[in-house]
């Protein structure tokens, strides 16, 4: 097993996942098989090699600092599910200080 | 009219001349999908009375020679935004989404006339080789319904190769435009990276999504990617290249060209009947006066796991907007923001997406970054060193696009290891960023189509269309169509 139930809590927590107590054991035995077939890239030796983080070579793009017309504020609330006075509205978030701000 | 006679050149030629108008297209083209899709499946939203205004508006432009796409019907993947048409990318977390703007493609189709149908079926967020992994409806293979169409344009591949329309737009990650091509027997292309604005693209790995089209030949294929392709200020990785006219010097000349055959897609794991188009088209190339030589390519087994970590990585990264607040999916009855957030997330994403969410962040996350994400990123590399070094002698590398013909519906859907294995053939040419196109190269035993792969350097989508298309002229495949 690569990977254990306990490290796939950790990491659904930093996903923002949850997963049920009833899938958990299934989904560790899919992962760790996909962790085994992408550990075969240990094999291989990278010594000295650049990373890759691109499809293309490109260098930054610049632009003339000139404003533009953005987007309506009301379009922009279009898809929102709960607004008020122009805010989006969400659950408190100081209920349970200090543990989920 | 039998829209499996017809081309895009036809279809122009008769707007042009008056024997038919495009709402007729446009009426004709519902009529297909009211008909058809109920068999295959392919279509998520329609568009039709927007449409139809379009036709009318296209009809009352009139028509000029050489505006080709003008008045005419065409499909959108449903990851690509369509403003004030649902947009899902096949998700439960965008189900009710409306965008409040165009992609850049969907901007430049409708600057070009064309008429959006409606919006093509796919795997959630595109993560996926079957478009079984559809949060609304599973999209079956014309050829054979008891088949996947691929993915994860499953639905974009399905209405063409169904005649329900002549062109779709999909998207490519790892080989979601090719792989469903060639299972069902479609012209599909990659373009390079950076060739097709990316903006308003539904982003699941930024590094290696494009945007391509699906025909069903060569000439309609290179139409509907000059009509896309170019520069856009919008996306800041689009390449300032000029963009050549890719229908215009398709003359099925291919004498001279260099074209490589790597020994490693011969492979065990590939079929032997692929193996055999593919030689078959080698030897048909060799005819027409190209040289074939085999080459060696090394680091194909190292795509898919370089691959699923590097895609998987940037996927984590990108969902990570989908949180229940701006947009998208809101969980019920929540109590903190923190239960908001993985609520609305947990219940509005598929256990595929769930998966490559948790692989990315695993592979991201402290401890494990230098191991997995960093030396993906150098595999990467090697990768495309080993694309140079052959497009250093030749013009362009001919394989195989998958590894075995279209697969039972259900056969791989929970086994996604399997399914990964699957794209071993496509994976490695997003990752280097190069143009690849899967075209019809035979079919099976069983009459299942057969793809074959050309890939060419960066920015050489006209050598590809000009091999691809000097192969289709000596072929009938892309003639043949299911009779549904």
């Amino acid at each position: 097993m690569a990977i254990s139930e306990e490290e796939v809590r950790h990491v659904a927590n930093l996903a923002k996942l949850k997963f049920e107590d009833n899938e958990i054991h299934h989904f560790t035995e899919q992962m760790s098989d996909i962790i085994d077939m992408v550990e075969q890239l240990e094999k291989i030796n990278t010594t000295g090699v650049a990373v890759t983080t691109h499809g293309y070579s490109l260098k930054n793009v610049m632009r003339e600092d000139i404003a533009e017309p953005g987007t309506d504020r009301e379009e922009l609330f279009k898809n929102v599910k709960t607004a008020e006075d122009g805010m989006i509205e969400v659950p408190a978030i100081l209920e349970n200080e200090g543990e989920d701000a | 009219m039998n829209i499996f006679d017809e081309t895009l050149t036809s279809l122009h030629e008769g707007l042009v001349s008056k024997k038919f108008t495009s709402v007729e297209l446009t009426e004709e083209a519902f009529k297909r999908i009211a008909e058809i899709d109920p068999k295959v499946s392919a279509f998520l939203a329609l568009n039709k009375e927007e449409a139809l205004n379009q036709a009318a508006a296209a009809d009352e432009r009139g028509y000029e020679t050489g505006s080709i796409l003008n008045g005419i019907p065409i499909g959108i993947k449903d990851n690509i935004v369509t403003k004030g048409l649902t947009t899902t990318a096949a998700s439960k977390m965008l189900e009710d989404f409306n965008p409040i703007y165009d992609a850049t493609v969907v901007e430049k189709l409708e600057a070009a006339g064309a008429i959006n149908v409606g919006k093509l079926n796919m795997d959630e967020f595109a993560m996926g080789g079957s478009t079984e992994n559809s949060y609304f409806k599973t999209t079956k293979n014309p050829w054979d319904t008891t088949k996947v169409p691929g993915g994860s344009s499953g639905g974009s591949a399905a209405a063409v190769a169904s005649g329900q329309v002549l062109a779709t737009l999909g998207t490519d990650t790892g080989g979601s435009i090719r792989q469903p091509a060639a299972f069902t027997g479609l012209t599909g292309m990659k373009p390079t990276y950076g060739r097709v604005s990316r903006y308003g693209l539904i982003a699941f790995a930024s590094s290696l999504d494009q945007i391509g089209p699906f025909t069903r030949n060569v000439m309609d294929n290179a139409l509907m990617l000059e009509a896309i392709s170019g520069y856009d200020p919008k996306d800041s990785t689009s390449a300032n290249v000029e963009v050549p006219k890719f229908s215009a010097n398709l003359t099925g000349n291919i004498s001279g060209m260099k074209i490589a055959l790597p020994k490693e897609y011969f492979q065990e794991g590939v079929s032997d009947e692929i193996k055999t188009a593919v030689e078959k088209a080698a030897a048909q190339f060799k005819e027409m006066g190209a040289t074939v030589e085999e080459v060696s390519l090394p680091t194909l087994s190292y795509g898919i796991p370089a691959y699923y970590i590097i895609a998987s990585s940037e996927a984590s990264s990108n969902l990570q907007r989908f949180d229940g607040i701006r947009y998208g999916y809101r969980a019920e009855n929540i109590v903190t923001l923190e239960d908001l957030y993985v609520k609305s997330r947990s219940e509005g994403f598929g256990m595929e997406v769930k998966r490559r969410i948790m692989l990315g962040t695993f592979s991201l996350s402290a401890g494990f970054y230098d191991a997995y994400f960093k030396k993906a990123g150098q595999i990467r590399t090697l990768i495309k060193e080993d694309f140079a070094r052959i497009f250093a002698d030749y013009d362009l590398i001919l394989g195989p696009t998958t590894t075995t013909t279209a697969y039972n519906l259900g056969e791989k859907s929970d086994n996604p290891l399997e399914m990964y294995m699957a794209d071993l053939l496509t994976v490695t040419i997003n990752l280097a960023g190069v143009p690849a196109i899967s075209l019809p190269g035979g079919f099976s035993s069983e009459g299942l189509p057969i793809g074959i792969q050309l890939i060419g350097d960066y920015f050489e989508e006209e050598k590809i269309y000009q091999a691809a298309y000097a192969f289709e002229q000596k072929n009938d495949y892309s003639t043949k169509h299911p009779n549904l």
